[in-house]
């Protein structure tokens, strides 16, 4: 049976199931959430208000047996951003939608009685709507527990913690991952539309859908085996990521004089060592955690990790560099374990741990705390904030508001979004990046870092302009179309470098539906998206004044290499000139 | 000439993290990657002097420090 749009009206608690209409039949994941978005959703309205509506799609690969496949995109207009967005997650909800024939699931309106908070549980061609007055006030963990304790322990689970029922702009949607844990639909608040519709829990029925039809097994199997191979042979997706995970980047990054050190003031950090991938290994090795942990079902590069404190107990997994980086170099905390035990609170609040951390760096600014000062940082965080205090409030509502409400001018925001990880000053094709992504400073959007730090997909000198526009648009579009594929972005490094990764890639997805697409039809899939979100981003009110970085970043010169942001607003528009 | 050599990720293993050492003038940074067989263990990924990144047929000069990288990645 073909796949079919799942729609929710929440304002009457009603379902309906419709076909795919011809022109969404092949689209996936951010191309598909981008897309209904931008046709149904105004760009006008209010983020939190009855015409937002919340949109979730698979990828066009997702549930099939292609490695790195089970990504999940959620796209919204963005109460953090005023522009659109789109979030892709690992963890489990992808696969079983897909096998359950949801093509999307798209939930509008707002409920009339403001008390109530739902529980949608979706299974085949059906959706209930059920009251959860018990959960109200719970966070994610303790969601989890009490729909483990309903159904079979596989139904997947999309919830928001205490920090989305306020409907803060650092609300994520948190995802069961195949281990129990958590991932995130971090970035641009979605959590916090998802508590603005009344819905603590989204539920997804494990137990009776029917694996996903391919239209040729062989041809598809031929595909997937060359694909596989491309992952694991490639010495960044088959060694380095699981070896050290993404936070091997703090000491490369580091060395570039590209590591946002005390709110932007600086491109490397003294302490570095003490956050490091290295040291984390290392620690892992110790104590007893995992080194590789996969964040969704067939995962074959396993950058994920479990960190568990120096008695061997947990205390997080899935701990990235953006949120290391932002907690100790951006914002001081010097031990890595006290980060460790932030990122698992953050996941249990269902917080964005780079939005929240980049405000703490904010906040030492405005006076709120001392540099470096964890003990605080964990109370605001896990007392404050949850409990919705002003102060907790202050620092749920992100960088660029709280720089408002303190009157501070450095501030790392584009379109309202904390900027992650990767000085632009020092890394200037992510800074084209950041300032031109339709999805606010977002590094996942376009990742010049590859190729102006790590030498993937070539060379292009980080400190100098020449070669950045073309890189951020070349990588920008490659992304958006890979986010719709249900892929998981770090295929990006075998598809640079290895000839066979992308034609195997788009050899699965004709597999799959029976197409002949080519490449340059996907790479037009990731054109059209890009121009669909920038287009709904200007009628939103986001014009190329927005594409800009913060203006300290073109007059304070950042050591090392005593660089400033350089680019012209005409420079910078060159972008859209594709 | 004096060198600061600083190795990372995989290159560190049964090696060291960072050490000064002596080499003859006009050494290059691929006398250094030889000298200590990095390569065995994974292929080059990022070299860098004094924070920018070189070419392997960089001519060090007193001072200079070396950063050596396997292919690593992430986001």
């Amino acid at each position: 049976m073909a796949d079919l749009i799942y729609r929710v009206n929440m304002t009457n608690l009603s379902f309906k199931i419709e076909e795919v209409p011809t022109e969404w039949l092949g689209l996936g994941g951010r191309a598909l959430t981008s897309t209904i978005v931008a046709k149904e959703v105004d760009p006008e309205c209010h983020p939190l208000g009855p015409n937002n509506k919340l949109v979730f799609a698979p990828g066009l690969l997702s549930g099939t047996s292609a490695s790195n496949s089970g990504r999940n995109s959620c796209g919204a207009k963005s109460p953090l951003t005023g522009g659109i967005k789109e979030s892709n997650v690992g963890g489990t909800s992808a696969g079983i939608m897909s096998k359950l024939g949801v093509k999307a699931l798209i939930i509008e309106g707002l409920p009339k009685n403001e008390e109530t908070f739902y529980q949608l549980h979706v299974t085949k061609n059906n959706v209930e709507f059920i009251e959860v007055p018990e959960l109200v006030g719970l966070d994610n963990y303790a969601v989890l527990d009490a729909m483990a304790a309903k159904y079979d322990k596989k139904v997947a689970v999309m919830s928001i913690g205490r920090v989305g029922e306020m409907r803060m702009n650092l609300a994520n949607i948190s995802v069961k991952d195949p281990s129990g844990k958590l991932r995130s639909h971090g970035r641009g608040g979605l959590g916090a539309v998802m508590g603005s519709k009344k819905i603590k829990c989204i539920t997804v029925d494990a137990e009776n859908y029917k694996e996903v039809t391919i239209a040729d097994p062989e041809k598809f199997k031929e595909a997937s085996k060359i694909f596989t191979k491309a992952l694991q042979e490639n010495p960044i997706s088959g060694e380095g990521l699981p070896a050290f995970g993404t936070n091997v980047l703090v000491n490369i990054l580091n060395e570039a004089g590209g590591l946002p050190t005390r709110n932007f003031r600086a491109g490397n950090w003294e302490f570095a060592e003490n956050i490091c991938g290295e040291t984390m290994a290392e620690n892992i090795k110790a104590r007893g955690g995992k080194t590789t942990h996969g964040c969704h079902a067939g995962c074959v590069i396993q950058c994920s990790q479990v960190y568990n404190d120096k008695d061997g107990n947990y205390l997080t997994s899935g701990f990235e560099y953006e949120t290391i980086w932002a907690l100790g170099a951006n914002f001081g905390i010097k031990d890595l374990d006290l980060i460790a035990k932030m990122d698992g609170l953050m996941d249990d609040l269902g917080v964005d741990s780079i939005e929240a951390s980049v405000t703490l760096g904010l906040a030492v600014d405005a006076g709120i705390l001392a540099y470096g000062d964890g003990e605080k940082a964990y109370e605001l965080l896990s007392k404050d904030l949850p409990n919705g205090t002003p102060i907790g409030r202050i620092i749920g509502s992100g960088t660029h508001i709280l720089g408002k409400i303190y009157g501070l001018v450095r501030v790392p925001t584009v379109k309202g979004q904390g900027i992650p990880a990767y000085e632009p000053r020092a890394v200037k094709g992510q800074g084209i990046t950041y300032a031109t992504s339709t999805m606010g400073a977002d590094h996942t959007s376009g990742y010049a870092v590859a190729t102006n730090i790590l030498n993937s997909g070539g060379y292009v000198d980080p400190l100098k302009k020449e070669g950045q526009v073309e890189l951020s648009r070349n990588l920008q579009i490659a992304t958006a179309a890979v986010d719709s594929t249900g892929m998981c972005i770090f295929v990006a490094f075998p598809a640079l470098d290895d000839p066979k990764c992308l034609p195997a890639l788009v050899d699965m997805i004709n597999a799959r539906f029976g197409a002949s697409l080519s490449i340059d039809d996907v790479v037009n899939l990731g054109k059209t998206i890009l121009k669909r979100e920038h287009e709904f981003n200007i009628k939103a009110g986001l014009n190329s004044a927005e594409d800009r970085l913060p203006e300290f970043m073109k007059y304070e010169t950042l050591p090392p290499h005593n660089v400033v942001w350089d680019f012209t607003g005409e420079e910078i528009d060159e972008f859209w000139n594709f | 000439m004096h060198i600061l050599v600083k190795l990372f990720a995989q290159y560190r293993e049964g090696r060291f993290k960072a050490e000064q050492r002596d080499y003859p003038e006009e050494a290059t940074a691929q006398a250094i990657i030889n000298e200590l067989n990095l390569e065995s263990v994974s292929p080059l990924g990022v070299l860098m002097v004094n924070g920018r990144h070189v070419d392997v047929s960089y001519l060090l000069k007193e001072g200079d420090e070396i950063a050596l990288f396997p292919k690593v990645g992430g986001g």
